[in-house]
């Protein structure tokens, strides 16, 4: 499959990009807009450009199909993991202020960074999956 | 222990949670069902004990993440929605044996490990619903459980379901729409999503913002309404019962459209109990029209319809029909009888599908005239159908007639004989359809479908005599149900006043 020259190097020059722009979102989620809804909508963005480009074959060696299918449940179970986390520590469900000794705003910080990360994994993994199935319909 | 006990409210929806998350993880069937089971059983006994907790110690509030209510999401479990719990996570479980057999034969080879994820998906979603005190965070459930509900319709083998799955999934989502949109409302005036804390607050709103109150009722309405296939909005029902696999029909058909129910009287408490000066809501006589409606139309239907999955579903309708007439009348006993009908009916409605799904599991059809003569091949599974469908109709004896008494008590104390007269007109209705069934299929020649029946392995048997024995069960002993639906019902009337 071949596409233009301007297409094939312009989307290698921006993939490291787009990459480190959904990484500025995730971690900068707690102070401006964004999150991990938005950094793995841009992450599966990522994926979805070199399909685009560079035809399916060369997506699924960046993402495998079975990594995409397992980030799905994956996500929600680090979310729900940390929420039982504070179960086992001996508050209630959801409650991260024991994820830090010190500083109960500390672990609500380390807790929402643990839940955003999860909301990454999933998103990234479900938009790449809807990706996925609506490319090979037909084949 | 009470360290554990103190945490049951959230673990009531975690564990399906994790549950649902795992077989989404490892998508292998056996691994699904093995967790499907565990969960729904661990569910069920943690129900009870909530509901035990709640008759011993009073409503249990529960605050996630620590932060109190209005600000944080608050789990609040009372009388009422304990007794949901209840009736949600025991029919999921009575009914969980059932599926290992009937969702190899049904379901398509691959998509066996998906079927259990998403039944406790719809499990996680139902629970939460019923347990939280949030009304946004009920949305949330909601479309937890109808998002998961739709993969299950559209799991069916018959190309139909793809498309009622479509056809609910419009349905389900307008309805969604307007729920949050009336909720939206409600906090436009309130400043509060918590249920407590929006009828306390909804007392001192100023008269003229009391239109935004009526605006939000009614999308409140007409979305819950849709959930629960009130009569003109029920059309997505029928054909989603019909062509789902036989174990969602009978888990959804006992639980999904309860769960709505309840939150409809949620809603109308918090409201009329916010705001007496709101005063008579038109919303009751509305309601009494359209059950009234709902009994005779979908009960006419169902006598004609041959395929006999549609034709539970729309004696459903009918039956939810009955529901919706006890909250419209509103006094002690025709509250109690709604809340006792939801009980009952779901318990009814589980065993007859798990009956029409046995069948299917042995000759691949619920047509009415290939089930003919089909009664002595599988007499005890056919037996079960007659003592529910009697149940249905309200024969003495069985838990219909427990429910259709308050509701009669009840009619009669609002409007007489004639709401009295309607009741017992529409259940003949029911006679008719109920009948024909048994008698085509007990004193007719086998069909030669019928003819290669055999009676089903016990895993199936099991659940059905146990759904059929409990609504003999509880049309005589009514301590679980009526005395619970009682108190429940002074409950909420005690609020409003």
């Amino acid at each position: 499959m071949r596409t233009s020259l301007i297409l094939r190097i312009g989307t290698k020059l921006v993939l490291p990009f787009i990459l480190l722009f959904a990484l500025y979102v995730q971690f900068h989620g707690e102070y401006g807009p964004g999150g991990g809804f938005q950094a793995g909508v841009i992450t599966a963005g990522m994926v979805i450009l070199v399909g685009i480009t560079f035809g399916l074959g060369a997506a699924k060696r960046i993402a495998p199909p079975g990594l995409v299918r397992a980030m799905v449940p994956l996500g929600v179970l680090i979310y729900a993991g940390t929420g039982v986390l504070g179960l086992l520590l001996g508050k209630n469900f959801l409650d991260y202020s024991v994820l830090s000794a010190s500083d109960p705003a500390h672990g609500r910080g380390l807790g929402i960074f643990m839940v955003e990360s999860g909301v990454l994994v999933t998103v990234s993994g479900t938009m790449t999956a809807l990706f996925y199935a609506f490319v090979e319909r037909g084949r | 222990m009470s360290s554990v006990q103190a945490h049951l409210p959230a673990l009531q929806v975690v564990l399906p949670l994790l549950g649902s998350l795992f077989a989404g993880f490892v998508r292998r069937e056996a691994t699904g069902f093995a967790l499907a089971l565990a969960v729904s059983w661990t569910a069920a006994v943690i129900s009870a004990v909530l509901l035990w907790q709640v008759l011993q110690g009073g409503p249990i509030s529960y605050h996630l993440g620590g932060w109190p209510p209005p600000w944080g999401i608050e789990y609040r479990i009372d009388l009422l929605n304990a007794f949901v719990l209840l009736l949600v996570a025991w029919v999921g479980a009575v009914t969980m044996p059932f599926a290992r057999r009937s969702v190899a034969f049904e379901v398509d080879e691959g998509r066996q490990g998906w079927f259990y994820c998403m039944y406790l998906l719809c499990l996680t979603g139902l629970l939460g619903i019923t347990v939280t005190g949030d009304a946004f965070n009920a949305f949330v459930f909601l479309e937890i459980s109808s998002l998961s509900t739709y993969v299950l319709i559209a799991l069916g083998r018959d190309r139909r379901a793809l498309l009622s799955a479509f056809q609910y999934l419009i349905m389900g989502t307008i309805g969604a729409t307007f729920y949050v949109i009336g909720v939206g409302f409600l906090y436009l005036v309130t400043g509060s999503l918590n249920m407590v804390d929006i009828a306390q607050r909804l007392g001192s709103v100023p008269l003229e913002q009391t239109r935004a109150v009526a605006v939000a009722v009614a999308f409140l309405t007409v979305g819950i309404s849709l959930k629960l296939a009130l009569f003109p909005l029920h059309v997505w029902l029928p054909n989603a019962y019909a062509y789902a696999p036989s174990l969602a029909t009978a888990f959804l058909a006992g639980t999904a459209t309860k769960v709505a129910v309840y939150l409809l009287v949620r809603f109308f408490a918090v409201i009329l109990a916010g705001s007496p000066a709101f005063g008579p809501l038109q919303l009751a006589d509305v309601l009494l029209v359209l059950s009234i409606a709902a009994m005779f139309v979908a009960s006419a239907i169902a006598v004609f319809e041959t395929n006999l999955k549609r034709m539970l579903a729309y004696s459903s309708l009918a039956q939810i029909g009955y529901i919706t007439l006890g909250i419209g009348i509103a006094n002690q006993a025709g509250l109690t009888g709604a809340i006792v009908h939801l009980f009952n009916h779901a318990i009814m409605k589980a065993a007859l599908f798990l009956v029409l799904g046995a069948v299917f599991y042995r000759i691949g059809s619920v047509k009415l005239h290939d089930l003919a003569g089909i009664g002595p091949k599988m007499p005890l599974t056919m037996a079960a159908f007659a003592v529910a469908g009697f149940a249905l109709i309200g024969t003495p004896g069985t838990s219909g007639f427990v429910s259709k008494w308050y509701l009669a008590v009840g009619a009669f104390g609002h409007s007489g004989w004639l709401l009295v007269l309607l009741i017992v007109a529409s259940s003949l209705i029911a006679v008719v359809y109920v009948g024909r069934v048994v008698e085509v299929v007990w004193f007719r020649p086998p069909s030669p479908l019928a003819e290669t029946a055999r009676e089903v392995p016990p895993s199936m048997l099991v659940p059905i005599l146990v759904l059929a024995g409990a609504t003999i069960w509880f049309g005589i002993d009514t301590r679980l149900t009526a005395d619970l639906a009682g108190k429940a019902a002074a409950m909420l009337l005690a609020a409003v006043r």
